[in-house]
């Protein structure tokens, strides 16, 4: 503080000094050094986010095309009815493989010998077949027809066609064969093998033909479940945060019961899974690998974090509220319904979709409960077996066929869609909450 | 002219009520209040008389909030609170088991230190009240409750013509004048203000002392205050606490002249502590 | 006040506003005692000094009003403090005035120191005295805020007023006796009756001082023993005028 005299010799606040604004300056600096960390580590962040987004969707979007073949099928009355009879039971039986064959035959005339046609018959998807039946079975006067027929094709002239498996290795190496990749080069080029967008991905039920294989029974089956969850644990769970918050004595027994639901909040979810399988499935025999207990599990699971939430909200409006609503004449309950829940919404829904998001991902606890089952409909009832998107990623990717590559990521994409919209629907709903207050 | 009033007026220390006949609204008699251990009240008798306001003053923590709050059982939500002795409302004693306290706070309404405003319109926060309680429908009934309360608190031409617009939107002392509103629709008996005055500016207490003064007529107030010239401008009595114990209770003119105590003459003249 | 005021410039204000107070009445109390005597001694050159000094009495009630408004506007004053600057305006309005009949008694005794003297001229310093017993006790109480001194003070009021009403009927016998005394007597009589109205003013302080302490005016009224009102001399019993050939006083 020496030099508080400057030149023309008047007195100089002591915060005017060089050393003063040296030091000035090395806290701006520390505080851009903090503000750059902090840039660095969102930055950081959003890089990983744009890694794993691009990785999954650059993996998945080729999920939404199909190779299909477009070929003219000769009905042949031989083949599909030898009798003669138009009866649906003799109709259904009927040997449609061979049309197929025949219609693949006429296209490549050079797939002789047994192990030639079923190398070519390697090319198209076992579901043509069904494909031909479900047209004559509901048209059975196109046969003796020709009709020209869109077969998709089989999951791995499929993946070659979108150029998963590489030509320029050693064919013993390879799902095609040299011939193969001949036939579908020479079929591409005349225009019948061609890629089609598809949302068959979506929409179709699940398969153990990657081809054929979808997520709208995994879709159907997460939505009932997180109705299930919603429905058990957002009632029970704010009733819970509104007595132990507005109504219950402060004593030992409710400190006690604070830390319990706290602690509940960071099990592992596996632990409910257990639970859900000793208790639910052995004791009480409610139906295995349904909606029902699975939205249970996760409800029970999703409980502690609501219970927070929600007790944090209802914490956070300000007590003159409420001592303005009392002095009103208004009862208790009178104070919490028509004041405090209002004004504790938005908190509310944000601990309700935080846990929602948790339980929309969570494999672990219905691996437990038998959601793995192989489900092939879609489920129309709570009570009926079902599977859920994270569990289907979960089987898919572990199956080994190249095609339930993209089909997982494309599920991936599917499941962070419907994270993205929950999210937007809970921070809508808030705003619009929001406002009033 | 004497009137006869009952053995309990008459233990009280009071002079003023017994000689002019006033009926006694509220009567306290030995109230003492204890947060847990600590002892917040000793002792208290305190005569309230009817249509008149009476101003209760004294240091911070002397306990005229507490007193306040017991007046209408809002001790009640705070646990550790324990209040005994004699309160009484008309003859009543409000902490029997069979007095119901939505009752009693819709007779004895409440106006808080910072406005508090619902979270609603402004028609919302007058007509909540009367609706919970039944005391109108809705409709023409309700609309002239509320415009009848806006008018008594002399709001009426101000809010008038945005009846639904959120009452957080006016300003501080609108929105203190929209509390004593809410607070007159209910029809009470007794409004019971905490300071009501201390948040706003002095036009805004200025608009609000000359409601006081309005509302004498028909209802009894007892106001708490940090100002003590406002509550010699606005009460006909004031009582005095000082470290829990009621020192003092008198005409307002005696009190802010020649009061008898010296702890109340050191309070008043800024002689304390 | 025992104790200080939070805020100190209040207190300190307050002792500005009762040392003016004392001032002005200890001036008062010397004003009257010199105009007294003025005139047992016939002394025009101290009557002409309490003449002068009159203004600075009035610079002081001018000083003590202006403190006292300011002092209420700013302060807000309540219980004790504002009855304490109610007072000194009270007071000061009657020192004024004490000092204002000072005067007059001087301009009088002026007038008489060119006259004969008359025989009871002597009264005036014994009631002299007495007012300037009654002055000094009551600006003790002051001082002291002795309420006991107050009333004491107040009650002697009464003894001034005998005395002044003794007076009165003297020198009205004294008149009658000589007309050549009227003059001189009539001058005593205003003397007289200024020195009774100091007293009066003084019992106003003495009241004043009753309700600064006590915090409500003397109810009791204030016991009169002026009957001058009432004064009615007999010519019949009075003593003959002198003739011709009596000597002179």
């Amino acid at each position: 503080m020496t030099d508080l005299v400057n030149e023309t010799g008047l007195r100089r606040s002591a915060y005017q000094t060089e050393a003063f604004e040296a030091r000035l300056r090395r806290r701006y600096q520390a505080e851009r050094r903090f503000q750059l960390m902090g840039i660095g580590a969102i930055a950081f962040a959003g890089l990983m986010l744009v890694v794993l987004l691009a990785t999954i969707t650059l993996n998945g979007y080729t999920a939404f095309f199909q190779s299909r073949f477009d070929v003219e099928v000769f009905f042949d009355a031989e083949a599909v009815t030898p009798s003669g009879s138009r009866e649906p039971a003799v109709l259904s039986a009927g040997d449609y493989p061979a049309l197929v064959r025949q219609a693949l035959l006429d296209l490549v005339p050079d797939a002789t010998g047994r192990d030639g046609k079923r190398a070519l018959m390697e090319l198209v998807s076992d579901s043509a077949a069904y494909t031909l039946r479900e047209m004559v079975m509901s048209h059975p006067e196109i046969i003796g027809t020709r009709q020209r027929v869109s077969l998709i094709a089989a999951d791995t002239a499929d993946q070659f066609v979108k150029g998963h498996i590489p030509r320029d290795i050693s064919q013993d190496k390879r799902k095609v064969s040299d011939r193969q990749i001949a036939w579908i080069d020479d079929l591409r080029a005349k225009g019948v093998l061609a890629k089609h967008f598809s949302l068959d991905v979506l929409t179709q039920s699940n398969s153990r033909q990657p081809e054929q294989a979808g997520m709208w029974g995994a879709l159907i089956g997460s939505i009932m479940t997180m109705l299930v969850t919603l429905a058990l644990s957002v009632p029970i769970g704010v009733a819970a945060a509104v007595y132990l918050e507005e109504f219950a004595p402060k004593n030992r027994w409710t400190d006690l019961i604070e830390v319990n639901i706290n602690n509940l909040a960071a099990v592992p979810s596996i632990v409910f899974g257990l639970l859900g399988l000793s208790m639910f499935l052995n004791f009480f025999g409610m139906p295995r690998s349904s909606a029902l207990i699975g939205g249970v599990v996760l409800a029970l699971m999703t409980l502690p974090t609501i219970i927070i939430a929600a007790r944090a909200a209802l914490k956070s409006v300000p007590p003159s509220i409420r001592e303005a609503a009392l002095g009103i004449g208004a009862s208790p309950l009178q104070v919490v319904v028509h004041h405090v829940l209002p004004l504790a919404a938005p908190g509310i829904l944000t601990g309700t979709i935080l846990g929602l998001g948790r339980a929309l991902g969570e494999t672990a606890p219905l691996l437990l409960i038998g959601m793995v089952a192989f489900v092939v409909d879609v489920p129309s009832s709570l009570s009926e077996p079902s599977t859920v998107l994270p569990v289907q990623i979960f089987m898919w990717a572990g199956s080994p066929e190249r095609g339930w590559i993209e089909r997982t990521s494309a599920a991936i994409m599917l499941l962070l869609a419907f994270l993205i919209l929950m999210n937007a629907v809970a921070i809508f709903l808030r705003k619009k909450f929001e406002r009033r207050w | 002219m004497r009137i006869e009033v009952s053995q309990r007026a008459m233990a009280g220390r009071q002079d003023g009520a017994v000689l002019r006949g006033v009926p006694n609204k509220i009567t306290a008699r030995a109230v003492n209040v204890h947060y847990g251990a600590k002892r917040a009240l000793t002792d208290i008798n305190l005569d309230i008389e009817e249509n008149r306001v009476t101003a209760l003053i004294g240091p911070s923590g002397c306990g005229k909030s507490t007193f306040l709050r017991c007046l209408n059982r809002m001790n009640d939500t705070i646990d550790i609170c324990r209040v005994q002795g004699l309160i009484e409302l008309d003859g009543e004693d409000i902490y029997a088991k069979t007095i119901d306290t939505v009752q009693l706070r819709a007779r004895v309404g409440m106006v808080f230190q910072k406005p508090n405003p619902f979270p609603k319109s402004i028609y919302d926060n007058i007509a909540y009240g009367p609706r919970i309680h039944g005391l109108a429908q809705r409709g023409p009934e309700m609309d002239e409750i509320v415009r009848s309360s806006l008018e008594r608190a002399g709001l009426w031409n101000e809010v008038k013509d945005r009846l639904r617009e959120p009452g957080t939107g006016l300003s501080g002392g609108q929105q203190q004048r929209l509390c004593i509103a809410r607070a007159i629709a209910v029809s009470p008996e007794v409004i019971l203000m905490d300071e009501p005055c201390s948040a706003l500016d002095p036009i805004a207490t200025a608009h609000i002392e000359e409601l006081i003064d309005e509302l004498r007529e028909n209802y009894t107030i007892v106001i708490v205050t940090h100002n003590m010239q406002q509550a010699a401008r606005v009460s006909q009595k004031t009582a005095f606490f000082h470290l829990g114990e009621m020192v003092e209770c008198d005409d307002t003119e005696e009190i802010f002249t020649t009061p008898r105590d010296e702890r109340t003459q050191g309070y008043i003249t800024g002689r304390y502590g | 006040m025992n104790r200080e005021h939070i805020v100190r410039s209040f207190s300190e204000e307050l002792r500005r506003l009762t040392t003016l107070i004392t001032q002005m009445g200890g001036i008062a109390e010397a004003q009257v005692e010199t105009a007294v005597r003025a005139v047992a001694k016939r002394d025009t050159g101290l009557a002409t000094g309490v003449m002068q000094s009159d203004a600075r009495l009035d610079q002081y009630e001018r000083d003590i009003d202006a403190e006292a408004i300011r002092m209420l506007a700013l302060r807000q004053p309540m219980a004790g403090d504002l009855r304490e600057i109610v007072s000194s305006l009270k007071i000061a309005a009657d020192l004024e005035r004490i000092g204002d009949y000072a005067a007059n008694i001087a301009k009088r005794a002026m007038v008489l120191a060119q006259l004969p003297p008359v025989r009871p001229a002597g009264a005036i310093p014994r009631m002299g005295k007495l007012v300037q017993e009654i002055m000094k006790e009551v600006l003790d109480a002051y001082i002291d805020r002795d309420l006991d001194k107050a009333i004491a003070a107040w009650r002697r009021d009464e003894d001034l007023d005998d005395l002044y009403t003794s007076l009165f009927r003297e020198v009205l016998t004294y008149m009658m006796e000589d007309p050549r005394n009227i003059t001189p007597c009539t001058h005593l009589l205003f003397i007289a009756k200024n020195l009774e109205r100091i007293g009066d003013h003084a019992t106003n302080i003495a009241e004043t001082i009753h309700f600064l302490v006590v915090g409500h005016s003397l109810k009791a009224v204030r016991p009169k023993g002026d009957t001058s009102s009432f004064a009615l001399v007999n010519p019949a019993d009075a003593p003959p005028p002198p003739g011709d050939d009596a000597a002179e006083p």
